[in-house]
C-alpha cells in the first residue's frame, strides 16, 4: 500500500477528484495548505505598497491506494493537475505500513 | 408632506371661518413661510446620510484595511467618535462653533447645552435651528473619525477617547467657526461649500501629525500589513459615496437648485476620481486594483467637497479627476517619506482637500462663487490663505493635544500588546473564529 500526497493548484481540485473517482478511488482527504517551490510566491500591491507573498495557497490531497493501482492513480493526478506552467505542484509517494477502518476494525488492503 | 401642508392651510382657513379673525390667519401664513418643510426634510435626511458615512461607512472602509487582529478596535474608533462628539456638541461644541462670534476666532458660550437652539429657524434660515445643529454635529463627528485611520493598529483606546474630546473642542469647533460660523475666513470670502478645509484638510493634517508623533507600527516595512478584508473596504467606500450626497448636497441647507447641482457634481467627481486613480495605477504599476478604484472615488469626493455647490458638472469632473490622480501621488509620497499614516488619511483627505480648496478658487462659477477661470483671480489667493491657515492651525494644535494626551494617559500600546492586536488587548474581544 502506498500513501499518495499531491500538492496541486487549488482550481485543479475538481478535475483531479473526477479523474480519481473515474478510476474507482473511494476516498480522499483534502487540506488547504500554503507553500512555495520554484514558483516563489507572488506580489500583491495595496495602494502602491508591494508585498511579496512567499507562501502560495495550494491544495494537499491525500489518498491511500493498493500497490497495483499506484501507477494509474499517479498518472490520473498528473494528467488532471497539469497546466504546463510553473507552480503545478508535486506528488509524494510513501510506503504505507497499515490502515485501520475505525468502524469495522478491518485492517490492511481491505481497509483501503 | 403635500397633504400635511394642505391640512395646515385647511386648518388656517377653518380658523379664519370660525373666528373671523384675520390676525390668526396671517400668523399661520407666516409660520408656513418661515419653516420650509422640503428644506427641513432634506437636511434631516442628509444628517442621517452623513451618520451612515461614519457608521457603518467609515468603520467598514477603515476596518477592512487593517489586519484581522485590529478590525474591532478600528471600527470602534469610528463608532466612539460619533458617541463622544454627539455629547460634546450639545454641551459646548456647537456653541464654540456657531455661537455669537468672538473676534472672528471662536463662538461664544451662549449656546452651551443648546440654550436658545430650538425648533424655530434661526434668522435668515428656512429650517429649524435644531436641524442645522444636528447636521453640523455629524460633520464634527466624521472629521474626528477620519483622523483615526492614521493611528490605527497602535493607539491606546483611552488615548483616543481623550484625543477625540480635546480635538473636536479645540481644533474642529474653531475651524468650523472660521468658515461657517461667521469667523474671519468667512469674512475674507473663502469658499468652502461642504468642508474641504474644515473637514478634510483639518483631519488630513491632524492625521499626519498623529502619524509623526506616534511613530510607525512595529514591523512597518517588514511585516505584511495588507488589508484583511477588502470587500469590507469596498462596501464602506460605497456607503461613503452614498452618504456624501447628504454631506455635499445637504450643505445647500435647502432642497433646491444648488442642492441638485451639488448632487450632480458629487456624483461625477467621484466617478472621475476613481477613473483617474485607476488610470495612473494601471499605467504605473501595470494592474488596476479594486482598492484603487475605491480610494480614487473617495479622493474625488474629497476634492469636490469644497466646490460642490459652486461648480458645473464639467468642472466637477476635472476636479474629481485631479483629486484621483493627485491623491495617488499623495499615497505614493507616504511610501517614499516613510511616515506611517496607516490608512492614508493625509494622502487622501489632506492632499485631496487641499487640491479641492484651491480648485474651488479656479473653477467656481455658480451659487455665488467666482473663480480664476471665470474672471476672479483673487479667489485663489483667498482659498490659499484658508488652506494655509488650516494646515498650520490643525498641525500645531494637534501636536499640542497629542503631547497633553501622552502626558496624561500615554499614546501607544506596548509592543507586546501591539503584536497581540488591539482587539484583544484594548477590548478583550476577537472579530473572527
Amino acid at each position: 500500500m502506498k500513501l499518495i500526497q499531491a500538492i496541486i493548484k487549488p482550481f485543479k481540485l475538481d478535475e483531479v477528484k473526477e479523474a480519481l473517482i473515474e478510476l474507482g478511488i473511494q476516498g480522499m482527504t483534502v487540506t488547504e495548505v500554503k507553500g512555495f517551490g520554484r514558483q516563489k510566491g507572488h506580489k500583491e500591491t495595496y495602494r502602491g505598497t508591494e508585498y511579496q507573498i512567499e507562501f502560495v495557497p495550494k491544495i494537499k490531497l491525500e489518498i491511500a491506494v493498493v500497490d497495483s493501482r499506484v501507477n494509474e492513480a499517479l498518472e490520473a493526478i498528473t494528467r488532471a493537475a497539469k497546466t504546463g506552467s510553473i507552480g503545478d505542484g508535486k506528488i509524494f509517494v510513501t510506503e504505507l505500513q497499515s490502515i485501520i477502518r475505525i468502524r469495522t476494525g478491518e485492517t490492511g488492503e481491505g481497509a483501503v | 408632506m403635500f397633504l400635511y401642508q394642505l391640512h395646515k392651510i385647511g386648518l388656517c382657513f377653518s380658523m379664519v371661518v370660525i373666528f373671523g379673525a384675520l390676525s390668526i390667519s396671517s400668523a399661520c401664513a407666516e409660520e408656513i413661510a418661515k419653516i420650509n418643510e422640503g428644506n427641513t426634510s432634506w437636511v434631516l435626511t442628509s444628517s442621517a446620510l452623513v451618520l451612515a458615512m461614519i457608521v457603518p461607512g467609515l468603520a467598514l472602509f477603515y476596518g477592512g484595511m487593517v489586519r484581522s487582529k485590529n478590525v474591532l478596535s478600528t471600527m470602534m474608533h469610528s463608532f466612539i467618535s460619533i458617541c463622544i462628539v454627539s455629547v460634546v456638541w450639545v454641551f459646548w461644541g456647537y456653541s464654540l462653533a456657531f455661537g455669537p462670534d468672538v473676534s472672528g476666532i471662536i463662538g461664544g458660550l451662549d449656546m452651551m447645552g443648546l440654550a436658545g437652539v430650538g425648533p424655530e429657524p434661526s434668522e435668515g434660515s428656512t429650517i429649524p435651528h435644531m436641524a442645522f445643529m444636528v447636521f453640523q454635529l455629524m460633520f464634527a463627528a466624521i472629521t474626528v473619525a477620519l483622523i483615526s485611520g492614521a493611528i490605527a493598529e497602535r493607539i491606546k483606546f483611552s488615548a483616543f477617547v481623550l484625543f477625540a474630546t480635546l480635538w473636536v473642542t479645540l481644533i474642529y469647533a474653531p475651524l468650523a467657526h472660521w468658515v461657517w460660523g461667521g469667523g474671519w475666513l468667512a469674512g475674507l470670502g473663502e469658499l468652502d461649500f461642504a468642508g474641504g478645509t474644515v473637514v478634510h484638510i483639518s483631519s488630513g493634517v491632524a492625521a499626519l501629525t498623529c502619524a509623526l508623533v506616534l511613530g510607525k507600527r512595529s514591523g512597518y516595512g517588514t511585516d505584511n500589513m495588507s488589508p484583511h478584508n477588502l470587500p469590507f473596504t469596498i462596501i464602506g467606500a460605497g456607503l461613503l459615496w452614498v452618504g456624501w450626497f447628504g454631506f455635499n448636497a445637504g450643505s445647500a441647507l435647502a432642497a433646491d437648485g444648488i442642492a441638485s447641482s451639488a448632487f450632480v457634481a458629487t456624483q461625477v467627481a467621484a466617478a472621475a476620481g476613481a477613473l483617474a486613480w485607476l488610470g495612473v495605477e494601471w499605467g504605473y504599476r501595470g494592474t488596476p486594483t479594486m482598492l484603487g478604484a475605491a480610494s480614487g472615488a473617495v479622493a474625488g469626493l474629497v476634492a469636490i467637497t469644497p466646490a460642490a455647490g459652486f461648480v458645473g458638472p464639467v468642472s466637477a469632473i476635472l476636479i474629481g479627476f485631479g483629486g484621483g490622480a493627485i491623491c495617488y501621488l499623495g499615497v505614493f509620497l507616504k511610501n517614499k517619506m516613510g511616515y506611517d499614516d496607516a490608512l492614508d488619511v493625509l494622502g487622501i483627505h489632506g492632499i485631496g482637500g487641499t487640491w479641492g480648496a484651491l480648485a474651488t478658487g479656479l473653477f467656481a462659477s455658480v451659487g455665488g462663487g467666482t473663480g480664476l477661470f471665470f474672471g476672479n483671480p483673487g479667489q485663489v489667493l483667498i482659498q490659499a490663505i484658508g488652506v494655509g491657515a488650516t494646515w498650520i492651525f490643525a498641525g500645531l494644535g494637534t501636536f499640542v493635544i497629542l503631547k497633553i494626551v501622552d502626558a496624561l494617559v500615554g499614546l501607544r500600546v506596548s509592543k507586546e500588546e501591539e503584536v497581540l492586536g488591539l482587539d484583544l488587548t484594548q477590548h478583550s474581544e476577537r472579530a473572527y473564529g
